[in-house]
């Protein structure tokens, strides 16, 4: 039996058959009496809009690549990122907490993302839009969810570790000091999802970078490596930003004189 | 040592949200000064204020002239030790609980000294037993053990939860006042019971809504 050495073309006609699905979900919810099915057209018709104009737009930066070009994608996704994560905690965070946000997550991800193109990789050119865009993609989205996790596991300690933390006050502690079973707590939070998925990987499920590649053709031992690769960048990205961010995201719980307020 | 006539905590036009106004009010250096009231009078926000948790919103408050917005707060802290109603204890062994202020200052004690300042507060626990064993007067005996231990000049007290049998509230009252007296610190103490601040105090205050409604010299 022989690999297939390229990708199977699929006509539209052979993605139209795809959409079968919806239809049979629209079906079940319409039977069942779910109201849910303005929202299954709308996201199904969204899904489509957006994967076309997006891999109109990435067909188009493939066949000009430039520096800018790229590093302009790279600061949108990063500027996305940081929006949605503000806009998600939006009524639990005070101007100085969005401030550490908008700091941290390009602080955390842009150095792991040099790295990781650069010396491991070793992207040729550095910028080539094919490798960088979906390499920076990952990193940064798990680091975003990293962050995410972790304010919300930082939000709720305060919330309910309040006491706790001002004891750590009253017995002499630094604000640093006193949030330090609040800042682990929180990494491990935020830290542990990546974990969890490296544990299955390859037995539970296939990653979709991998199983990507396996699809269009790349030998399996290669789109392992790449696996495996951006795997200890995700977490590195994860890691780094997250820290940052309970390191610094945690002071801004204090003021000037070193007491607790209620809203960073 | 500490001038027994000197003037240790001052509020001067002290003014916190809605819940305390005190124009004039000094707190005796080397004494045992009580602030009593019905509750929800401000008695334990003067504390806070004192343990520098919250700042005044206005007016003044010094600590030996100096005012506490001026002082380091942490190092404030270091000097100005506040056992809360309900004191909270981390999980982990009595000996981790006791250590637990002093390693923040990267300093440890041998397991002597912890044996000494259980037994000043009649604490008969093992250094190992798991703190979530004890009963609410054991755990706030041991909470002052800790601050004890710490060896700050100035002890503020909030009146033991009443959580507490009278009794065992009395014996910790008793004890504090014995270890401030004996170590020349400087005790203020918040208590709902007149009778208690009436047989410790050199100073009495009572604060009503938030306000000064007298004040009383003993000494």
């Amino acid at each position: 039996m022989t690999m297939p050495e390229g990708v199977l073309d699929l006509t539209y006609w052979q993605v139209g058959l795809a959409y079968g699905f919806a239809l049979m979900v629209l079906v079940m919810l319409k039977r069942r009496g779910i109201p849910r099915e303005k929202l299954l057209v709308w996201a199904t018709f969204r899904m489509t809009l957006q994967l076309v104009l997006v891999g109109l737009l990435l067909g188009w930066v493939f066949d000009h690549p430039h520096p800018l070009l790229t590093a302009l994608i790279v600061c949108v996704m990063v500027v996305f990122a940081v929006f949605t994560v503000l806009r998600k905690f939006r009524e639990e965070m005070g101007p100085r907490l969005k401030k550490v946000v908008m700091v941290t997550l390009p602080l955390g991800t842009l150095p792991v993302i040099f790295f990781f193109i650069l010396i491991v990789i070793q992207v040729r050119p550095y910028f080539n839009p094919r490798y960088v865009i979906p390499l920076t993609g990952m990193i940064i989205g798990n680091s975003m969810t990293g962050i995410s996790l972790g304010l919300r596991s930082m939000i709720d300690h305060f919330k309910h570790r309040h006491r706790e933390i001002e004891q750590w006050l009253i017995l002499g502690a630094y604000p640093s000091q006193a949030v330090d079973g609040v800042v682990n707590s929180s990494f491990d939070a935020a830290i542990l999802p990546t974990l969890n998925s490296m544990l299955g990987m390859g037995i539970i499920f296939l990653p979709g970078m991998m199983s990507g590649q396996i699809l269009s053709g790349v030998d399996p031992t290669i789109a392992i490596l790449y696996q495996i690769a951006i795997m200890m960048g995700i977490l590195g990205g994860v890691s780094l930003t997250t820290y940052l961010f309970l390191r610094f995201g945690s002071r801004t719980f204090f003021n000037k004189q070193h007491q607790l307020v209620q809203k960073a | 040592m500490t001038d027994h006539n000197e003037v240790l905590f001052k509020f001067e036009g002290v003014r916190y949200r809605d819940v305390l106004f005190i124009d004039d009010f000094a707190i005796p250096a080397g004494k045992i000064t009580c602030i009593t009231g019905a509750s929800g009078g401000g008695k334990t926000t003067l504390l806070r204020l004192l343990a520098k948790l919250v700042s005044p919103d206005e007016g003044t408050l010094t600590m030996f002239d100096e005012s506490l917005s001026e002082r380091h707060s942490v190092m404030h802290r270091r000097e100005v030790a506040l056992l809360s109603q309900q004191p909270i204890l981390f999980p982990g062994t009595v000996a981790d609980n006791l250590r637990v202020g002093l390693a923040l200052e990267g300093k440890d004690a041998t397991d002597m000294d912890l044996l000494a300042v259980m037994q000043s507060v009649r604490l008969k626990q093992a250094l190992d037993a798991d703190v979530e064993h004890l009963s609410g007067g054991e755990a706030q005996r041991l909470a002052l053990a800790r601050v004890l231990l710490l060896d700050r000049p100035v002890i503020l007290l909030d009146e033991p939860s009443s959580a507490l049998d009278e009794e065992t509230e009395s014996q910790i009252i008793q004890m504090v006042v014995d270890i401030v007296k004996a170590q020349g610190k400087t005790l203020v103490m918040v208590t709902h019971s007149t009778q208690e601040a009436r047989r410790h105090a050199d100073v009495i205050a009572t604060l009503e809504n938030g306000r000064l409604k007298g004040r009383d010299d003993h000494a």
